[in-house]
């Protein structure tokens, strides 16, 4: 049976790691600070100006002064650190952060990214997403293996305008896990009860 | 000379003129000069080129200087909350020209600190990187972004004080330190305007030097955009 979105964003968790600094994408990929493991110690950036992301509060907690990148409120740790909009894209583009996790409409089999503008469509813009895959150590990606007539995502070369160049490593859909390495998308894991046959037949990039 | 205004009126008067460009600080809905905002559609300044992260929202914001037809252009990451925005832009009223946040905020803060243009990795090999020069450093590809000015910056702050010293508070930070910077003209809006000596020195988030007029705000709207709660457990 192919993967929840919940699914998704518990097995994109199995890719922090004890002292990790991460910024998570608006969608599944917020879903993913639920299933930090118990003891593990992750920071969440948001990219708007904080180290140290906590829970939503409380509705008494709200504060207007208080929101993530998605502009939702959001609450402070003992730890949080708040600075600039120049400072904190210092620490994404000078590779201080170590995961993204984020959304993509498309992924090529070299790690092109597209996820942020479909031609003729309005456009409501990049946001951070460039200077994040541009900068950070690593980037998974957390997206549905086909759209919604059923064609594939995972293609040989983005037809959509691109985020970022061989910027992913490891993507994430509701089919299996894949990894991109030289060649193409090698085959980590798939959904329980997903065959090799059904990924090959919704996947265009080369499987190796 | 008193850097103190007795309302966002008087702070703008003479500073503003047809054509010009402002940089408006805040992310989203938070920490924008919503007073400032107002007073320049009071004003009906017109054919505005606006640098912010994003256009507001349909009625508050710089969503309000959209209804009025008074933007002309938007230097922007991500304006997707607003419909007026959307309609202007389909029917070609408004030219958009969007960067990536982070060369955004760089663009700002290189602009503010004199220096006019600067390589960066970010949109190599994307939309962003055509036209622009390319230049190898260490085996890696980056592009050249120019720092940028503006005629006006308009920020908000949480506390100021005469000397045009201002603290931000919590993500209502965002651009607007940098902005503070990159005007040719600053000025700020304040929560509270407190007496010269209240400020700790070694908490001053933007030093006075960037701020040349300062008004005390009151009766903040502080619209939150996407109030998110959980339940008590």
């Amino acid at each position: 049976m192919p993967w929840t979105r919940d699914d998704l964003a518990r097995i994109a968790a199995r890719e922090l790691r004890d002292g990790f600094y991460v910024n998570l994408g608006i969608g599944i990929p917020t879903l993913v600070a639920n299933h930090i493991p118990a003891g593990m110690d992750v920071t969440l950036q948001s990219e708007n100006g904080m180290l140290g992301m906590g829970p939503f509060p409380l509705a008494s907690e709200v504060d207007p002064d208080l929101i993530n990148a998605g502009k939702q409120t959001i609450t402070e740790l003992d730890r949080t650190s708040y600075f600039n909009s120049a400072e904190s894209f210092a620490m994404i583009r000078g590779g201080h952060i170590d995961l993204s996790i984020l959304g993509a409409m498309e992924v090529s089999e070299t790690g092109d990214l597209a996820n942020w503008m479909v031609p003729g469509k309005l456009v409501k813009g990049m946001g951070g997403a460039m200077d994040l895959v541009a900068g950070v150590k690593r980037c998974v990606v957390t997206m549905d293996h086909t759209d919604k007539a059923g064609n594939a995502k995972l293609l040989k070369t983005c037809t959509l305008p691109l985020t970022g160049k061989a910027c992913v490593h490891r993507i994430i859909t509701n089919l299996g896990v894949f990894d991109v390495v030289p060649g193409g998308l090698a085959i980590v894991e798939a959904a329980p009860g997903v065959t090799r046959a059904e990924i090959v037949q919704k996947t265009q990039a080369t499987l190796v | 000379m008193t850097k103190i205004y007795p309302d966002a009126a008087a702070a703008l008067d003479g500073v503003l003129f047809d054509g010009m460009t402002i940089m408006s600080g805040g992310f989203g809905l938070c920490g924008i000069p919503e007073k400032l905002i107002a007073a320049i559609v009071a004003s009906g300044v017109k054919n505005l080129t606006v640098i912010s992260n994003n256009a507001g929202v349909d009625d508050f914001g710089l969503g309000l200087l959209l209804q009025t037809r008074q933007i002309r252009k938007m230097i922007s990451s991500y304006v997707g909350e607003n419909d007026t925005f959307e309609r202007q832009y389909l029917a070609k009223e408004l030219e958009l020209e969007f960067n990536p946040q982070g060369t955004l905020a760089e663009r700002i803060r290189a602009g503010g600190a004199g220096i006019p243009g600067f390589y960066t990795k970010t949109g190599v090999g994307t939309l962003i990187a055509e036209g622009k020069e390319h230049k190898e450093f260490d085996g890696q590809t980056y592009i050249l972004e120019r720092g940028l000015v503006a005629d006006l910056s308009i920020v908000k702050a949480w506390k100021g004080d005469a000397q045009g010293n201002l603290v931000f508070r919590k993500t209502a930070r965002n651009f607007n330190p940098m902005m503070a910077t990159a005007g040719r003209m600053t000025v700020a809006e304040v929560e509270a305007l407190v007496p010269v000596g209240t400020l700790d020195g070694d908490t001053v988030h933007t030093p006075g030097i960037f701020v040349k007029r300062i008004i005390a705000g009151a009766n903040y709207e502080k619209r939150i955009e996407k109030r998110t709660v959980r339940e008590s457990a």
